[in-house]
């Protein structure tokens, strides 16, 4: 409507358009085209690159030594099936078990102890955000007044919970300890390492005990009440002040939410003490369990891992597959290609494009 | 700022007003004058303009995803992932609705602030349009606009004449006739008007343009009103100096404001497209939302239900089927990536940096004009990749409308040598020395005539003697020797500057006087009678008497008509004659015969006598009129022919060659007569001697015009059967082979648009290679276009430059106007202007062939992209329980369509080129995939989401299969959510990286720029969000804190990237290598063999273009060119009209074609009034 009424006087001076190579489209441009020889050579070159790489990973992961043993008891014949079956939360008597085994390939360098853990689900979505990050940062507002997140694990007795949250709730409690038989009947306790499994801006940053550099943790957790799943609450985690309260390694890596539900975490390392001899040598052992975590009414499994580490990790046979796989499919397929462009080629028997 | 105060205006049967009584009227309560068309005012922006807004469905979509994300059991995304855009998109567009509404606010202010003379209480006042009421009397100047509908009671003219000019109410620029009642024409001065008190009883406000009824009464007598004795708002008063009106309707009750309607917007093909595909987008979302919501039910019940003793249901969520409730609409939010709101945001940004690239075009720069290219509608741009119809006005389009006298036939012998561009400059004849009266701009290639003039021929004289009496010419001389001719075409102006430079000078007239400069002597011609001209007659005559009184008929028409009344005696020269007028024909000229008899007096007075009787007739008037001229244009003597060359414009014929090697098909809709379109149809190229054959269809019913569209199919049929391979009828469009030409006459036009011949007409014409259609009314180039919109479903392109193709550019897909002499209202009306036809080839071939091209390959690319981010929640679903929880951070997701991913496609949609623009000028086949719609369909559509689809599946699996069992180095497991979650967003942001790279075919810095940019952007965000300083700020916003660094330092990560990289590129690249190298498009071909050219360094292509065009046809097509329109000697001998010659009769120069179509109309119907189309609205 308003531009009917627009006046004679309305008329704009227009200027001639700049001519700068952006406004007339004429920057300077790199065109790639897909030719036969850039894109064959590209194929070959993935190959050539991708199969070595695969190799040497297959090489490495297969270097790598690792040892499972399921002891969550389902078997009436598992030296854990009663522990299994006679759960209850607030049994006081820890029910042990112990699981002996035999290691047929000595372990050199560090031995890394895991425990893993199947049809567990840490990461649904309530779970994975039923936690307070604040508190476990130490803030002393939120651990007195936990956030709405951590429902329905916020409260217990009209008093905060800390750590609150479903995480910290079901963190996994069972004690595994190693013995080794000695060929001549000797059993001797391995000892296992308990520091240095968790992140360490997660150890250092992340996670704060409350009350800053108090020494006394009890008193900073004063008010406060251990989650309804623990036997302990959070300040007697650990004798050692370092690894005690929330910077307790064994709550950190347990806080560390898993991606998929089947899972394994570190548990411990075995450092090795003697370069002269294996950190593990071949021979009996046995596995010493404090079963309190149970897994049976959800079909869950509980594993225990050993494994060595190379410079890419632990035992992995599918990336380097995977690598051997692409790298040699793709030089195939530049083989193929080759083959097709030799034959069928029509590019470059009609240059004359007008008679399209 | 003022606002206008609304009343109610209850419905009623009539309105009554009284003149000069405010407080009569007042009961009434009619509208004020006061006109609003701005839509906010300061208070109400913000709540109006929100609620309009949020009419657009993806804005409500939006917001209702907003109120999901609040509910805390069903939200699984932070609210901000959605309103940060959302609140982006909306204030973008609140701005630019306040800014329109500014200007609005603006106009609505300056038009209701003009002044206007009112009548209050006796004497004139000055007052603003706002404050007029209805009753009141107004007093209108000489070209003042019309400040409300008024009732014209006397002017300044006699018979209470006044003259307007409709061009804003129904885009013609002719001016028309308005009278008002004789009873009220005598009042005249405002002391008379003081005490008028008449009533005036009529019909409620309504939109009918052509229509009013109503009475006055006045003094105890009723005179009934028509529509001829209104003057509508928006008009303007033109040649008369004063009127005086009773103000009926006022504001919005006008007839103007009543036809104000919403400009029906468009949209393009791709955005209905795209609208189909989100809904259909919409439909996999919520089947994906089932999906994963009965997967949720069944994990519930078989898995949750027991998982409770570490994860407890929740009091409000208490059972699966209510779980599975809520993770249905959690999924909803999660999955409505796949169309996020920033796609509309880009598609428009994408389409503003076309247009503006279109506007800085220096090769559609007319300096000529100093006119640029515009873009005034900036959504519409890659449908000039697809047109397949283009719909071309003729007048000022394709041609200049500029007449040059450019031969002639004097007594068998031919004079002048063809155009301007054959000559030099110095070979323009010289008038000045000889003629001190000759026009300065007329320029002739051929001294002979003018010595032949200069020698005094008496062939030659008499000539050009005839060229300078026998017209219907005003002449204004401003200072002596200073002419100015008013013609009404621009034929007659050029013939009668012919005689003015060859020492005939036309001086001026009186109704029964001619004046004329002969030879430097001046000699008055009493003119004694016009023989006007008709379309039936095609020639027009006058009878003088000279000073010596002689009485001569001089006599110019068309060749075919004129030739066939000279005397037996002028055999010889008839013949030679003819001979020439095919010449010129050939050129494409319009040529007239000119003769002369000498008529004794008794001859005369008999004629006269008859004339009289004749003129005096009241039934079939026009037919006696008709016989009498014929009886006395008889037996004359030949004198010679004219050649008018209708200059078209530049590169016209080159242009519409290019178009229609383009697979483009262009129609001329013209109003001018079928001779000079067909002319003009060969001097352009788009008729020519090659076709099998041109069609005519000029049937005046309906049974004809059926027969004759009947017989030009079959013949297509026979004549394709006969020259190629026979082929079924049953599929008439296809098996037509050879090329038709088709001429349709307004008339038959008529009859072939009515619904029931309307299929059979589109079939024979979309069979014809060119189309004409002539003397069609604007309203008919509307309808063609309609029809061929309705029954091709092709994108049609309508060009014009006057406000007659108002019409068609607004009902064609794309409105272009050419910005010419004749005014803005084809511009303004139009979505694209420039000031040369030419531009066309550009606009369609290079920017519309980009625009279309740059956005398929947009939206392919960013419908990729968005499903193979977003499905990889699907597949995450099935290992996470259903629970709607997220691979990645909130962060990335919010920030994923915005910042990581945005740019790069943007300026491929922005900068891409898959060949020069040469190239695509060069090879006209390339902008077939756009007319086809090949780039982006729903397959396209559907290989894209595949390729996305797959894309996620890699992404999700291959980390999965990776990360689910390695360890660090340190040996702590890989396997946690967070490092999963970096890892498979650091792949997916190279993944679609690389995509682009390899989409993009024309990397200028700012591709760099971007991608490498984007890339970057995404590391520095990630460290900078899982940094401990943003950490210790919010330890409750920011948990991925270190994530970055621990992961990215880890080797097995990069090698889980490195691998979903390669195995969602390397199928993409075998696969486009093997089309490219197999099925190469046009597009491909040329771009290679422009890097094979680049690479040997040798000069490139072959140039098309003119050596086409070379040769003219030879076929006589000599046509009567005589852009004329009866009436006017009427006019002049009456003596009625003469002051027109004194004012304003520039407006009849320049545009003549609406005119006639009254003309038709009257003889058609003389009882209907013409239907008019309101275009300015």
């Amino acid at each position: 409507m308003a531009s009917s009424y627009k006046d004679e006087d309305g008329h704009i001076s227009v200027k001639k358009p700049e001519n700068t190579a952006f406004k007339q489209q004429r920057l300077p441009a790199w065109q790639p085209v897909l030719t036969a020889g850039t894109v064959l050579p590209a194929f070959f070159i993935i190959g050539l690159i991708f199969i070595p790489i695969g190799i040497g990973l297959y090489v490495t992961s297969n270097n790598i030594k690792e040892f499972e043993i399921d002891y969550t008891g389902l078997d009436p014949s598992s030296p854990c099936f009663n522990c299994s079956q006679n759960f209850s939360w607030n049994s006081t008597k820890p029910c042990t078990c112990s699981i002996p085994f035999y290691l047929e390939q000595p372990y050199e360098s560090n031995v890394f102890m895991y425990y893993g853990l199947s049809n567990f689900y840490q990461n649904h979505r309530r779970y994975v955000k039923s936690r307070d990050d604040s508190q476990l940062n130490g803030n002393e507002e939120s651990l007195r007044k936990p956030s709405k997140e951590c429902e329905p694990y916020a409260r217990h007795d009209n008093r905060p919970i800390a750590p609150c949250g479903a995480i910290a709730n079901s963190m996994f409690n069972d004690t595994l300890e190693l013995f080794y038989s000695d060929p001549n009947g000797t059993k001797t306790q391995i000892p296992l390492t308990a520091t240095g499994i968790a992140w360490w801006t997660d150890k250092h940053v992340k996670f704060r005990n409350p009350g800053g550099n108090n020494d006394n943790l009890t008193a900073a957790f004063q008010g406060t009440t251990k989650p309804i799943n623990w036997r302990r609450p959070a300040y007697e985690l650990d004798s050692d002040p370092e690894n005690n309260g929330f910077i307790n390694e064994d709550f950190i890596v347990w806080m560390r939410t898993a991606a998929l539900p089947t899972f394994r975490k570190l548990y411990r390392i075995i450092q090795r003490r003697n370069t002269m001899v294996p950190t593990l040598p071949r021979g009996n052992y046995t596995l010493e369990v404090v079963y309190n975590y149970p897994v049976r009414s959800f079909d869950g499994r509980k594993r225990m891992i050993f494994s060595t580490i190379s410079w890419m990790g632990g035992k992995n046979p599918f990336l380097g597959i995977a690598y051997i796989t692409v790298g040699s499919v793709c030089f195939l397929l530049g083989v193929i290609l080759l083959f097709i462009h030799h034959k069928y080629d029509n590019r470059n028997n009609n240059p004359d494009i007008s008679s399209n | 700022m003022q606002f206008c105060v609304k009343k109610q205006n209850k419905t009623k049967t009539e309105r009554k007003v009284k003149a000069n009584d405010r407080e009569y009227n007042e009961k009434f309560q009619y509208a004020s004058n006061c006109i609003m068309t701005s839509k906010y005012n300061v208070l109400t922006f913000l709540p109006v303009n929100l609620f309009e807004q949020f009419q657009e469905v993806a804005n409500t979509y939006f917001l209702f995803l907003l109120i999901l994300q609040l509910i805390p059991q069903i939200s699984s995304l932070s609210w901000f992932t959605t309103i940060v855009p959302l609140a982006l998109v909306l204030s973008i567009t609140a701005v630019k609705d306040a800014t329109d509404d500014y200007f609005r606010h603006k106009s609505d202010n300056q038009v209701n602030n003009r002044q206007s003379r009112v009548l209050i209480r006796g004497s004139l006042q000055n007052e603003k349009w706002m404050n007029v009421r209805v009753g009141d009397i107004i007093k209108l100047e000489n070209n003042q606009f019309v400040s409300a509908d008024l009732l014209l009671l006397s002017s300044s003219e006699p018979h209470g004449l006044c003259y307007i000019e409709t061009a804003e109410l129904d885009g013609e620029t002719n001016m028309k006739v308005r009278q008002s009642v004789s009873v009220t024409a005598e009042l005249g001065d405002p002391n008379n008007l003081a005490t008028f008190d008449g009533e005036v009883v009529c019909e409620p406000p309504n939109n009918k343009l052509d229509r009013f009824c109503g009475a006055l009464c006045w003094r105890d007598k009723k005179y009934p009103l028509t529509n001829q004795n209104m003057l509508l708002r928006g008009c303007v008063l033109r040649n008369t100096e004063a009127c005086y009106g009773l103000v009926i309707f006022a504001g919005p009750d006008t007839k103007l404001m009543q036809n104000s309607g919403r400009t029906k917007f468009k949209r393009t093909s791709i955005d209905r497209l795209m609208n189909t595909l989100v809904l259909w987008i919409f439909g996999f979302l919520v089947c994906m939302g089932v999906i994963l919501a009965v997967g949720n039910a069944v994990w519930e019940k078989e898995v949750g239900s027991l998982f409770q003793s570490y994860l407890p249901w929740e009091p409000p969520v208490d059972n699966f089927l209510f779980s599975s409730f809520l993770s249905f609409w959690s999924y909803v939010i999660i999955l409505n990536t796949v169309m996020p709101i920033s796609l509309y945001v880009s598609v428009e940004v994408i389409r503003l940096g076309h247009s503006y690239f279109i506007n800085w075009d220096r090769q559609m720069f007319c300096s000529q004009r100093n006119t640029a290219a515009e873009a005034r509608t900036t959504t519409l741009n890659e449908e000039l990749g697809q047109v397949e119809y283009i719909f071309s006005d003729k007048t000022g389009t394709l041609t200049q409308n500029i007449m040059s006298f450019n031969k002639c036939s004097i007594n068998g012998q031919t004079y002048g040598t063809g155009n301007e561009q054959e000559h030099l400059p110095a070979d323009r004849l010289d008038f000045t020395p000889f003629n001190s009266l000759a026009d300065p701009d007329f320029s002739f290639y051929d001294d002979k005539l003018l010595e032949l003039v200069k020698v005094g021929d008496p062939h030659a004289q008499e000539f050009f003697r005839l060229l300078s009496l026998c017209h219907t010419v005003m002449s204004e001389e401003k200072s002596e020797g200073e002419l100015v001719y008013k013609a009404q075409s621009p034929d007659e102006g050029a013939l009668v500057t012919a005689a003015r430079n060859f020492g005939f000078v036309f001086r001026s007239r009186t109704p029964g006087t001619i004046t004329t400069t002969e030879m430097g002597r001046t000699v008055t011609y009493s003119l004694l009678a016009i023989l006007d001209f008709n379309n039936i007659r095609k020639r027009m005559s006058v009878i003088v008497r000279n000073p010596e009184g002689r009485i001569r008929l001089y006599c110019k028409g068309a060749d075919t008509v004129l030739l066939e009344r000279l005397h037996p005696s002028n055999q010889e020269l008839m013949a030679v004659t003819s001979d020439h007028l095919n010449e010129y024909g050939a050129d494409g000229l319009r040529t007239l015969a000119l003769a002369f008899r000498d008529l004794s007096e008794e001859e005369w007075e008999v004629w006269s006598e008859s004339h009289q009787f004749a003129d005096k007739a009241t039934d079939c008037r026009e037919d006696r009129l008709a016989a009498a001229y014929d009886k006395i244009e008889q037996d004359m003597m030949l004198l010679g022919a004219t050649a008018i060359e209708d200059k078209l414009q530049e590169g016209v014929p080159e242009t519409i060659a290019l178009l229609s090697l383009a697979n483009i098909k262009v129609w001329v809709l013209t109003g001018d007569k079928q001779e000079t379109a067909v002319n003009i149809g060969y001097s352009c190229k788009m008729l020519t001697d090659d076709m099998g054959e041109v069609f005519i269809i000029g049937g005046h019913t309906v049974q004809s015009v059926r027969q004759e569209l009947r017989r030009a199919r079959e013949r297509m049929v026979e004549m394709s059967r006969g020259s190629s391979f026979p082929s079924p009828p049953s599929s008439f469009m296809d098996s037509i082979s050879g090329e038709f030409g088709l001429v349709i006459n307004g008339h038959s036009l008529a009859h072939a648009l009515e619904a029931d011949m309307e299929l059979e007409f589109v079939s024979t014409a979309c069979a014809c290679k060119a189309v004409i259609c002539c003397r069609v009314t604007p309203l008919q180039k509307a309808q063609v276009v309609e029809l061929i919109k309705k029954y091709r479903k092709a994108v049609t392109l309508a060009v014009g430059d006057g406000a007659n193709d108002v019409s068609m550019i607004k009902s064609a897909h794309i409105g272009v106007g050419i910005s010419g002499q004749e005014g803005i209202q084809a511009v303004l009306a139009s979505d694209y202007s420039f000031a040369q036809f030419r531009f066309l080839q550009r606009l369609l071939l290079v920017h519309g062939r980009w625009s279309y091209l740059r956005m398929c390959r947009f939206l392919c690319y960013f419908f990729y992209k968005n499903f193979a981010f977003t499905m990889v929640h699907f597949w995450f679903g099935f290992f996470c329980g259903f629970s709607a929880q997220t691979v990645y951070d909130q962060y990335f997701i919010t920030l994923y369509n915005i910042v990581y991913t945005s740019l790069p496609v943007l300026a491929m949609g922005i900068f891409d080129q898959d060949v020069p623009e040469q190239r695509s000028l060069e090879y006209p086949k390339l902008y077939e995939p756009g007319q086809l719609n090949l780039l982006f369909n729903k397959k396209e559509f559907f290989i894209c989401i595949a390729q996305g689809i797959y894309t996620s599946v890699v992404l999700f699996f291959v980390p999965y299969a990776v990360l689910s069992n390695s360890t660090q180095s340190n040996g702590v497991p890989l396997a946690d959510y967070q490092t999963f979650a970096v890892t498979t967003a650091t792949a997916l942001v190279i993944v679609v990286s690389v995509q682009i790279a390899l989409d993009t075919g024309f990397w200028t810095v700012i591709n760099h720029v971007f991608v490498w940019g984007s890339l970057g952007s995404y590391f520095t965000i990630m460290f900078a969000l899982h940094s401990q300083t943003l950490f210790r700020i919010f330890p409750n916003q920011f948990h991925f804190v270190g994530c970055a660094q621990s992961t990215l330092l880890k080797p097995v990560v990069w090698l889980t990237i490195a691998l979903a990289t390669a195995i969602c590129v390397v199928p993409v690249l075998a696969f486009r290598f093997l089309k490219l190298d197999l099925k190469p498009q046009l597009s491909d071909t040329v771009r290679y063999t422009q890097l094979v050219l680049q690479k040997r360094r040798k000069p490139a292509g072959r140039s098309l273009g003119g050596s086409r065009l070379g040769t003219r046809g030879g076929s006589r097509r000599s046509g009567y060119a005589f852009a004329h329109q009866e009436g006017f000697g009427e006019l002049i001998t009456s003596g009625k009209n003469m002051r027109l010659s004194s004012l304003g009769l520039a407006s009849f120069a320049s545009r003549h074609s609406s005119s006639w179509i009254e003309t038709l109309r009257r003889k058609k119907n003389p009882h209907t009034p013409p239907r008019l189309k309101v275009c300015n609205i």
